[in-house]
């Protein structure tokens, strides 16, 4: 282990029935840094993404946080330790506002004693940059915008690991500087990212560390560039 | 919150009232029983989306509890309904893994624990301790006036709890969880504690609400206080008022209550066709009640 990671992944196995999802799995991320998660259609990322978060326990492995084990901590008490997450289609509570939305979460999943104030919660509503639909309900914005009030509502518990599924999916070159650029500030904060993510091109702009999963193992560790040069993950996207 | 202080008022004084301007006081209490069980299951299922078709269990659990403490114990029959309560609180925790289930297969399996606790006080082989399919009598504690304020007084605590779901932080936790209980684990929320704990407290209003209930009637067979129309009403009644809301299981069943007593009594044939026909045209036309009305026009429905 890394000794300054603060998520930490051993040989995490996770299976649904007889079929293998996740098979010997172990990856570490440190503070600031970003790390891309890709990998074809059901090569096990959000899989990975689900069981860090606690939406699905491993049946074998160890996932470290802070240096504490966390496999069998469920998914709410993982959030004030510093978990969190948003989803590959955004998840946001429909018929409650923006800032309800934010409000839920800095409320009940801020860590113990540091209680958000309305301030704070201003600030994540602006850095996500939904200030001007603030009262508006969730259901009423567009996917790019749910995406991230996804992001704000993971920000408002105050993480210290943030999981990333999918954020770029169908956004448009402007919107995708834009999230690049948030998800960069975030790093630049301290917070630990790890990105699943198709759009290569995207996050090629936010980190070169990439971990490529195929059919749920582990194919490669390195630069995006070695990625491309290397004979497995090209058999796992192309095939062969 | 003191728009729900004045609901709260303005219940106590129509209930209060309303027996010296109209004679028929079994009718108010039937009334307010089922206001009761409507704001009872509206806190269940207007808050977590959990619809218990087995509801009137409680209600069952809570009238044999209470009446069981007074036939066998010296404790003040007012001691009993609440005792009562609790009892039904500590079935509803037994019954709490029901909540691993949803939607329908939720309210299939409630539906089942309530025929269950039916047929086991109903037995014949149990008469000695539940007096079986003859029922139970304590008449010896027989008072309208105690019983009848008793209900109210369980009528404003269960309002005062539908406002407090509807407008504290728990009960944000409460929307978040209805919507999407993934995101409200993403946001810290205990979700499988907040629901079980608004579990408890449906099972409790409803159990208190059996208690007073067999204090009123002091003679009932099992069929008085399980049959399945009870559970029927109360959803009807919620459902049409406007469930997620604090007046809506009020409005509606004052309104539907006194309907059924306008023509389910003297006409029973009408009945069953207008009830029919009203439900209907509430799915078709108001799926979230007549408290929609107002919302939809933008009044913020309490």
């Amino acid at each position: 282990m890394s000794s300054d990671a603060i998520l930490e992944l051993r040989g995490v196995v996770k299976s649904f029935g007889g079929l293998l999802v996740l098979d010997d799995v172990g990856f570490a991320v440190r503070p600031g840094e970003i790390l891309g998660l890709v990998g074809p259609n059901g090569s096990g990322k959000t899989t990975a993404i689900n069981v860090i978060s606690g939406v699905y326990h491993a049946d074998a492995g160890n996932i470290t946080f802070n240096g504490r084990e966390i496999e069998r901590v469920p998914t709410f008490r993982r959030v004030p330790l510093g978990i969190n997450r948003t989803f590959q289609v955004p998840k946001p509570f429909h018929d409650m506002t923006v800032r309800e939305n934010i409000e839920v979460a800095a409320y009940f999943g801020a860590h113990s004693g540091s209680a958000r104030t309305s301030s704070e919660i201003d600030a994540v509503i602006t850095e996500v940059n939904l200030a001007e639909q603030a009262d508006a309900l969730a259901s009423q914005l567009n996917t790019n915008a749910q995406k991230r009030l996804d992001l704000g509502r993971a920000l408002a518990t105050a993480p210290k690991v943030l999981l990333v599924d999918e954020i770029g999916a169908g956004l448009n070159p402007s919107e995708l500087s834009v999230i690049a650029e948030l998800l960069l500030s975030l790093a630049r904060r301290g917070i630990a990212l790890i990105v699943v993510e198709h759009l290569l091109d995207f996050l090629n702009r936010i980190t070169n560390r990439v971990i490529v999963l195929g059919a749920g193992r582990m194919l490669f560790e390195g630069t995006l560039e070695g990625a491309s040069r290397n004979p497995d993950v090209v058999a796992a996207f192309i095939g062969g | 919150m003191k728009s729900a202080i004045a609901v709260c008022c303005v219940l106590a004084a129509a209930f209060l009232i309303a027996p010296h301007l109209y004679g028929n006081r079994s009718l108010l209490f039937s009334m307010m029983t089922f206001v009761v069980l409507a704001q009872g299951l509206n806190l269940l299922y207007g808050f977590t989306g959990y619809l218990p078709f087995g509801y009137v269990g409680f209600f069952g659990t809570g009238a044999y509890a209470t009446s069981l403490l007074v036939l066998h114990t010296h404790v003040p029959v007012l001691g009993c309904v609440i005792i009562g309560g609790a009892g039904t609180a500590l079935v509803a925790l037994i019954l709490g893994p029901l909540l691993r289930l949803s939607g329908a297969y939720f309210s299939i399996a409630s539906l089942a624990a309530s025929q269950i606790l039916f047929n086991v006080v109903s037995n014949q082989d149990l008469s000695s301790i539940t007096g079986g399919p003859y029922g139970l009598k304590i008449d010896r504690v027989y008072d309208p006036s105690a019983s009848y304020l008793t209900m109210l007084a369980i009528l404003l605590i269960a309002t005062a709890l539908s406002a407090y779901f509807r407008f504290s932080r728990f009960g944000m936790a409460l929307r978040a969880m209805n919507q999407d209980p993934t995101s409200a684990a993403m946001a810290g929320i205990n979700v499988v504690r907040e629901r079980l704990i608004v579990w408890l407290v449906s099972a409790t209003i409803a159990g208190l609400a059996g208690g007073a209930y067999a204090w009123n009637l002091s003679v009932f067979y099992p069929d008085a206080v399980f049959t399945l129309q009870i559970s029927v009403f109360a959803i009807v009644f919620a459902l049409f008022g406007g469930v997620g809301t604090v007046l809506g299981p009020i409005v509606g069943a004052i309104l539907l209550y006194a309907l059924y007593n306008a023509v389910g009594i003297s006409a029973p044939q009408y009945f069953e066709f207008i009830y029919g026909l009203l439900i209907v045209l509430l799915v078709l036309f108001l799926p979230n009640g007549v408290m929609s009305l107002l919302t939809r026009r933008g009044v913020r429905v309490l």
